[in-house]
């Protein structure tokens, strides 16, 4: 099993009672609210936490990326990953993700990545997004081409990092007169890609094609379920079987030395307004151009306000009971996880274990009986259960360098 | 009024897409260019301009009625397309009517074809970059309160779309979507046509409602500044949809404008 550790940094400093009247606090919450002292202060402390994670035994560091918003303070996931490439020795530095049509120009997000891992010494996990609806506002890039240009980005970043330059490319969104990076990655034939999702079955069958593992970001165990039934059909289609090595899930874990002072910082996972990315805008969240077609009839609705979200915003009890919010002791939590890797059976497990105003003693403590406790027990579970994970299996990176295929599919880019 | 007008609908196969038109009346032709959110089947400033002359509404490729071509990502490839509709129908000395956005597609017609216009009617017209305010951008609001910002009194909005049902949101969904495929950057403006305007031939008027809460007055004197040959007249009582607020007093204006020799 590979067990990271993940929060997102939340800048919990805002003044949350105007966010909540504002009504959005993603993308058009004005940063005059935003207090760089407390900014800088809750930067460090994040920084130490995940330093602190790796003491305590975690095999990676999970980090994401967001902007405009306080639900997450992370505005450029390769800022947190050089830092940790350059002060931690053995956890893997795994990004979920880059977004990767926010990319102007993918060359340099290929650089930045290839110096990660030389740096880290060949411990990057480079995942890649589509990014939120608001993040495509917020950097200027239209929604309407978010899924050919994360494709044509990503193919464009795995050929700087694996074809000898100099080369031209003259792509549909990306033409380069020269890609010949200077700074390649350590790891061949390049750093491990794994793709978190949340809702969008494309992006499920586009990470089966690839045979990248999927990371089922905080969804619920029903949830998961299918998505891996997809995925697997998919695996089936282009001539391997899937299983936990293909396999993440992130999920709320908080852990604390008593049942009520874990079940209260667990509360705070839901400290914006219960949303998982802050009170959101469905036009902002879901831009026109940015969603499926198939689902026009039914977001249209919910923008207008007359019918509901289709994610739903399911009450803190709800996402105790359907298996998106794990809390308690040590003792109590660890039957919880045997339960959920049982159900759903993944290899890379995200503990998202500190939200909100969870305060810095606090956080430690989660992160010390995590790691102490927690993550040893889920050790022997996931043996137990077979859950090999990526490394373990020494899982070809991608499809094309796989040796086990069935029959060889086409168009397997 | 005019209740009574038959309008043809058809349409034709243009660069790789169905381009759909209506079509009614007789007289000189009249195209007329409808806004970013598309147009309603039937419009009484429509019916008012087929009294008098050959009325042609396409639907813009990508928009209502007209599919989508993938490839194409800019207003100058949408004015190529309906140069071409145009060359097609065998219309010769047309006149434009460009409403909003279309008013954009309108000029963009007007500079690639200097000599080819009648007329150039330019109604709050987008495609400059206003020079004091910003066009609304409709990216941040809902389709409704977008919708709704076009009027100056939400009783003609009431009066065009009624209780706006889940077709007509699905509808300014797709326009919106294509708005974001060839207008995204810069925002519904186009940083070459105010250099190019001097070329147009064709005696230009350009109208904005005194309430257009979507494109900056400012933008309109800026194309009558640019147009050699243009009137500037303001609408009251109007915000930026000026043919569905106050559709008998454009319908007056263009039509004196357009019947002129």
């Amino acid at each position: 099993m590979h067990v990271m550790y993940f929060t997102e940094q939340p800048m919990s400093a805002y003044p949350a009672d105007i966010g909540l009247e504002f009504g959005a606090t993603a993308l058009m919450f004005s940063n005059k609210y935003y207090d760089p002292v407390a900014g800088s202060r809750l930067y460090n402390e994040y920084l130490e936490q995940y330093i602190y994670a790796e003491e305590m035994g975690v095999e990676g560091f999970m980090l994401n990326e967001h902007h405009n918003a306080p639900f997450c303070m992370q505005s450029k996931c390769n800022i947190f990953a050089a830092i940790l490439a350059a002060v931690t020795k053995k956890a893997k530095i795994v990004l979920l993700g880059n977004p990767l049509p926010l990319a102007e120009n993918p060359v340099r997000l290929a650089e930045e990545l290839a110096m990660i891992d030389m740096i880290s010494k060949g411990r990057l996990v480079s995942g890649f997004v589509r990014g939120g609806g608001q993040e495509q506002l917020a950097n200027g890039v239209s929604p309407a081409y978010n899924r050919e240009r994360f494709e044509e980005a990503h193919d464009l970043v795995v050929a700087a990092w694996t074809r000898q330059g100099p080369f031209r490319w003259e792509g549909t969104h990306y033409q380069h007169r020269v890609v010949n990076p200077w700074a390649v990655p350590l790891q061949k034939p390049y750093p491990r890609v794994w793709i978190p999702g949340v809702l969008s079955k494309e992006t499920i069958i586009w990470a089966a094609k690839q045979r990248y593992p999927y990371i089922a970001l905080n969804t619920s165990i029903e949830a998961t379920k299918n998505i891996w039934k997809l995925y697997d059909e998919v695996a089936l289609e282009m001539g391997y079987e899937a299983g936990p090595q293909n396999r993440g899930y992130l999920q709320q874990v908080h852990v604390s030395d008593s049942e009520e002072k874990a079940e209260k910082n667990a509360r705070q996972f839901l400290w914006m307004q219960g949303e998982f990315t802050g009170l959101a805008h469905p036009v902002w969240s879901s831009p026109s151009g940015y969603f499926s077609p198939e689902h026009r009839r039914q977001f249209v609705e919910f923008a207008v306000g007359r019918a509901e979200s289709p994610r739903g915003r399911p009450t803190f009890e709800k996402q105790v009971a359907d298996g998106r919010v794990i809390f308690g002791t040590p003792k109590t939590v660890i039957p919880k996880m045997r339960h959920i890797l049982e159900e759903t059976r993944p290899s890379i497990y995200g503990l998202w274990g500190n939200d909100g105003n969870v305060s810095n003693e606090d956080a430690r403590t989660c992160i010390r009986l995590l790691g102490q406790e927690v993550m040893p027990a889920m050790r022997e579970i996931g043996k137990e259960l077979g859950l090999t994970d990526p490394f373990e299996a020494d899982a070809p990176v991608h499809l094309k360098y796989s040796t086990d295929l069935k029959q060889m599919p086409q168009a397997a880019e | 009024m005019a209740a009574g007008t038959e309008w043809t609908r058809s349409e034709i196969e243009l660069a790789g897409g169905k381009v759909h038109f209506a079509r009614a009346g007789s007289g000189r032709p009249v195209v007329v260019l409808h806004h970013d959110t598309g147009s309603p089947d039937r419009l009484e400033f429509y019916d008012a301009l087929a009294t008098r002359f050959d009325v042609i509404v396409p639907h813009h490729p990508g928009y209502g009625k007209s599919e989508r071509p993938q490839w194409l990502r800019s207003v100058r490839d949408v004015a190529v397309i309906h140069q071409w509709l145009l060359a097609d129908l065998g219309i010769e000395r047309a006149s434009l009517v460009g409403l909003g956005f279309g008013g954009w597609i309108a000029a963009e017609m007007a500079t690639m074809a200097p000599t080819a216009l009648h007329r150039l009617v330019l109604v709050g017209a987008m495609g400059l970059k206003p020079p004091e305010g910003d066009i609304f951008d409709q990216a941040i609001v809902s389709y409704l309160d977008y919708a709704r910002a076009g009027f100056h009194d939400q009783a003609a909005f009431a009066r065009i779309y009624g209780d706006v049902s889940t077709d007509q949101l699905v509808e300014w969904d797709i326009c919106r979507e294509m708005c974001f495929r060839i207008a995204w950057k810069p925002y519904m403006y186009s940083q070459t046509l105010p250099h190019l305007l001097g070329g147009v031939k064709a005696p230009a008027l350009v109208v904005w409602g005194d309430d257009d809460k979507i494109v900056p007055r400012s933008a309109g004197e800026l194309y009558a500044a640019a147009l050699p040959k243009a009137r500037f007249e303001i609408v009251r009582g109007s915000g930026h949809c000026v043919e569905m607020e106050q559709p008998e007093a454009l319908a007056q204006l263009v039509g004196g404008f357009i019947a002129e020799n």
